[in-house]
């Protein structure tokens, strides 16, 4: 068996190289014609980058634009590191306006996360900086702007943290770094948004496709479907908030027309690191004709699973091994949810190949299961190993529409529990149990609250699982090593993930950060169970700083950890923590502009009981 | 030393009893949904070729403000060649989100009739934005006028979406009044019920030429009111115009 040395490492990074013209604007693990070698650092000492922040000229798919940068490219260079280094990282402001960098899944003190107002006060223009800390992990990270919208203008990077052991070897590694870009000015893109939310959908259901779906269903089943959504005043095609009417979607900083290649021997083991460093793109990843083995998620070695295809929700990383075998090209194809664009890049034996690019799939609808209706088969169903490949049901309205309510409207007839918990004592790991919603509202900032709100991990997600090929799923990741600390929790803390997507307002517990300042305090070394609960109708990637979230997904002390976690439509979800680090830190919804409109919350962790206070 | 002042006022927060920490908590980061925003919507901006002497109608409304508080202010009106005068309105009005679709209203009218001699009258205005169930676009309103007369308007409208930029737009504005007030042209019960139908192209959102046609008619004591004046009790045409905002 093959292990990873450092001449494998060094052969990797063969495809570190500098080159000229555009792709000089490009990091160098990004760009498409690799040549030189780049040295690889040694020693023992910490490992020191200095990164400056400023405003540059790139081009993306031949168009001028204008980024903010790190080191002047778009990705950001990528750090690398290993296991157990000290790491010492300087960034320097050179925009007009403040800055900060996070580093996105490490566990870090609370002063070098990077969240202006909260960890740090920000990076002021003209400062460095100094990020100093060790690492206590490994995997595939990335690293972005905490400050404003300036992620989506350009502000990340991939950050890889080598391990001490290797458990999956590999020939060969690229980092795929998904993003997407607007030349629009993301103010105007928020602003835009809060006028008018379906600003950027041209793929809504009009009068014109009612005929073609009249032809698949029946006229009066679709009428009656549209009819239930608009009841309810909701859109089924209410995938993302930002489409490819404005985005182009970037893999490395390539727009699809750049043809990004990433180059294979037939026969090698190639590890792909997939990060999702979008603004608001959810990416549906396949490379057709090479099927994924996916060996780490967020950066945690998970027991290997070979799949098709995965959804990538923005934040997470997906590490994967394929085995190309004959000369020929593929395509490294992501589309976003919502299919209105694609990533792509090359995996090509030689630079200039191109693989077939398969046409996008037609756009998803949102069925009554993203609403939390009650509907047969799913209420009340238990967990323990669903099958992994679960359709999503089309669900005409006739049954169900009037099960549905919206807002103040109406609330009948079912059982109210709201405020309900499902209790401490279920077991640590196992996903919660259905839960009918209750009555609460949380008010105007929240639309609609699903009647059912259900474990939804071992679904593919809207759109996808009906291609008769192998979907990841949450319930197929199993942690490689069993945790250490698995403790049942002793206190559980439930929260609602709530919106109005009408006003565009996003909130927790139907309030934005503005409204609900107070942290939710958490005890040092305690166990807590942090329930997640859907409201809306919408996916929403959320992340916890400075901590793990341990995802109850029914794999006892193999479940997995997780950085960000995409949470489903009408999900309930449950995940364990251990908040090991003092200080305030962050949790919030990763679609950069849900954050800014307030949904986000500051957990902040006591000092460990025994540390003595200076003080009082 | 930033980090040991972070850190120190984090440990003084810590020891701070709880009660009052709360009444200290807030908000420590910025966010955008705390930013001021401004919005303003020509919904009717056009001309109707076939009733000679109405060359400018508008409907107009535009709001200030963040996310929950708002300054909303509407206008309406017409301009008339041939008689040389006009009619306008303006609103302004504080609004509130008062559940998920609807905002509730409270504010001012001021209504003005130029021409020959022009008159005014102010109004106080109680009512509610929103969207109703099937999309439909709600304006219920309340007025009192400064001489106590009751009426109330309701404007309601549906975008149809025939392809992603064709949009066809039926419109609703219907007027009741309790009192007679025939300075006004006002009659008591139903006054007037406007329909229109238009067909919007949407070269982009916020900009978007469309054609249609709109019939008018006047009931009751307003009908007799304008017969009276002699003028036409029932009116329609195609109209041509543009709805853009910004």
């Amino acid at each position: 068996m093959k292990r990873f040395t450092r001449r494998d490492f060094l052969q990797t990074l063969a495809v570190l190289g500098i080159s000229t013209g555009i792709e000089a604007l490009l990091p160098a693990y990004a760009r498409p014609r690799p040549r030189v070698a780049a040295p690889r650092r040694s020693g023992r000492g910490p490992v020191t980058y200095d990164l400056t922040i400023a405003e540059t000229p790139i081009r993306i798919g031949g168009r001028k634009a204008k980024a903010t940068t790190i080191n002047g490219t778009v990705p950001g260079p990528l750090l690398r590191f290993r296991e157990g280094d000290e790491v010492i990282i300087r960034v320097t402001n050179r925009l007009k306006e403040d800055t900060s960098i996070h580093w996105h899944g490490l566990l870090v003190p609370f002063d070098m996360d990077g969240v202006p107002g909260v960890s740090f006060p920000g990076i002021k223009p003209g400062e460095t900086f100094t990020y100093r800390f060790r690492l206590r992990q490994h995997g595939t990270y990335w690293y972005h702007s905490h400050s404003g919208l300036q992620e989506q203008t350009g502000i990340y990077g991939p950050l890889i943290i080598d391990p001490a052991e290797e458990p999956y070897p590999y020939d060969r590694e690229y980092v795929i770094v998904l993003s997407d870009w607007t030349f629009e000015n993301p103010h105007r893109v928020l602003a835009r948004l809060r006028k008018y939310p379906g600003y950027y959908n041209f793929q809504r259901r009009t009068l014109a496709n009612l005929f073609e779906e009249a032809r698949e269903m029946g006229f009066w089943k679709a009428l009656k479907d549209r009819l239930s959504w608009g009841r309810m005043r909701m859109g089924a095609t209410d995938i993302v908030d930002i489409t490819g009417a404005t985005y182009t979607y970037l893999m490395n900083g390539h727009a699809p027309e750049d043809n990004w290649t990433a180059l294979f021997r037939p026969g090698e083991r190639v590890r792909l690191r997939f990060i999702n460093a979008a603004a608001g793109s959810i990416f549906d990843v396949r490379i057709p004709g090479l099927p994924m083995t996916v060996i780490q998620a967020d950066g945690q070695y998970v027991q290997a699973v070979t799949v098709d295809e995965f959804r990538i929700g923005i934040a997470e990383t997906y590490d994967v091994i394929v085995e190309p075998k004959e000369e020929q090209a593929y395509t490294i194809f992501a589309e976003s949810m919502d299919r209105s664009g694609y990533a792509r890049a090359t995996l090509a034996p030689r630079e200039g190949m191109e693989g077939p690019i398969p046409p996008l799939r037609k756009r998803p609808l949102r069925t009554h299961a993203d609403m939390g209706m009650v509907h047969e088969g799913h209420a009340g169903m238990s967990h323990e190993a669903m099958p992994t490949h679960h359709q999503e049901h089309r669900m005409p309205a006739d049954t169900t529409g009037h099960h549905m309510h919206g807002g103040h409207d109406h609330h009948t007839g079912h059982a109210m529990m709201a405020g309900m918990m499902s209790g401490v004592g279920q077991p640590p790991g196992m996903p919660p149990e259905p839960q009918p919603h209750g009555d609460d509202t949380h008010g105007p900032g929240n639309a609609a609250v699903p009647m059912i709100t259900r474990s939804r991990l071992h679904e593919p997600g809207v759109g996808l699982g009906e291609d008769g090929w192998r979907v990841l799923v949450y319930t197929d990741l199993k942690s490689l090593h069993p945790r250490e600390d698995f403790r049942p929790p002793t206190r559980e803390i439930e929260l609602h993930l709530t919106g109005n997507m009408e006003r565009f307002l996003w909130g927790i517990d139907g309030k934005t950060y503005s409204e609900a300042p107070e942290p939710i305090r958490l005890r040092y070394g305690e166990r807590v169970r942090l329930v997640l609960v859907n409201d809306t109708m919408m996916e929403h990637p959320m992340h916890l700083h400075g901590m793990w979230m341990e995802l109850e997904n029914g794999h006892g002390r193999h479940i997995p950890r997780k950085h960000t976690i995409l949470v489903k439509p009408a999900e309930r979800l449950s995940v364990l923590i251990t908040p090991d680090e003092p200080g305030p830190f962050v949790f919030h919804c990763h679609i950069l502009y849900h954050m800014e409109m307030g949904m986000f919350r500051v957990f902040e962790v006591s000092e460990p009981e025994t540390a003595t206070r200076t003080s009082s | 030393m930033r980090r040991i002042g972070v850190f120190l006022l984090l440990a003084a927060l810590a020891v701070l009893p709880a009660r009052q920490l709360r009444a200290q908590a807030q908000p420590l980061v910025h966010f955008m949904n705390e930013n001021t925003l401004a919005f303003v919507l020509f919904d009717l901006l056009e001309t109707s070729p076939a009733l000679d002497g109405r060359p400018l109608q508008w409907d107009m409304d535009a709001w200030v403000g963040k996310m929950y508080n708002r300054l909303w202010i509407r206008s309406e009106g017409e301009l008339l060649t041939a008689q040389r005068g006009g009619e306008a309105e303006f609103q302004a009005l504080y609004s509130r989100v008062v559940a998920p679709y609807w905002d509730l209203q409270v504010g001012a009218r001021f209504e003005v009739a130029y021409g020959e001699q022009t008159r005014t009258r102010a109004h106080l205005a109680l009512g509610l934005e929103g969207l109703a169930p099937y999309w439909f676009e709600l304006e219920p309103i309340l007025f009192v006028s400064q001489d106590g007369d009751v009426s109330a308007s309701l404007v309601a409208s549906h975008d149809l979406f025939v392809t992603q930029r064709l949009i066809l737009q039926p419109r609703l504005e219907a007027l009741v009044a309790v009192q007679e007030v025939p300075e006004w042209g006002v009659g008591r019960g139903l006054n007037r019920v406007d329909f229109g139908l238009r067909l919007r192209f949407e070269l982009v959102r916020e900009f978007a030429p469309y054609i249609g046609f709109n019939w008018s008619r006047l009931y009751g004591g307003a009908a007799d009111l304008a017969r009276a004046e002699g003028e036409a009790t029932r009116t329609s045409g195609f109209v041509a115009g543009v709805r853009l905002w910004y």
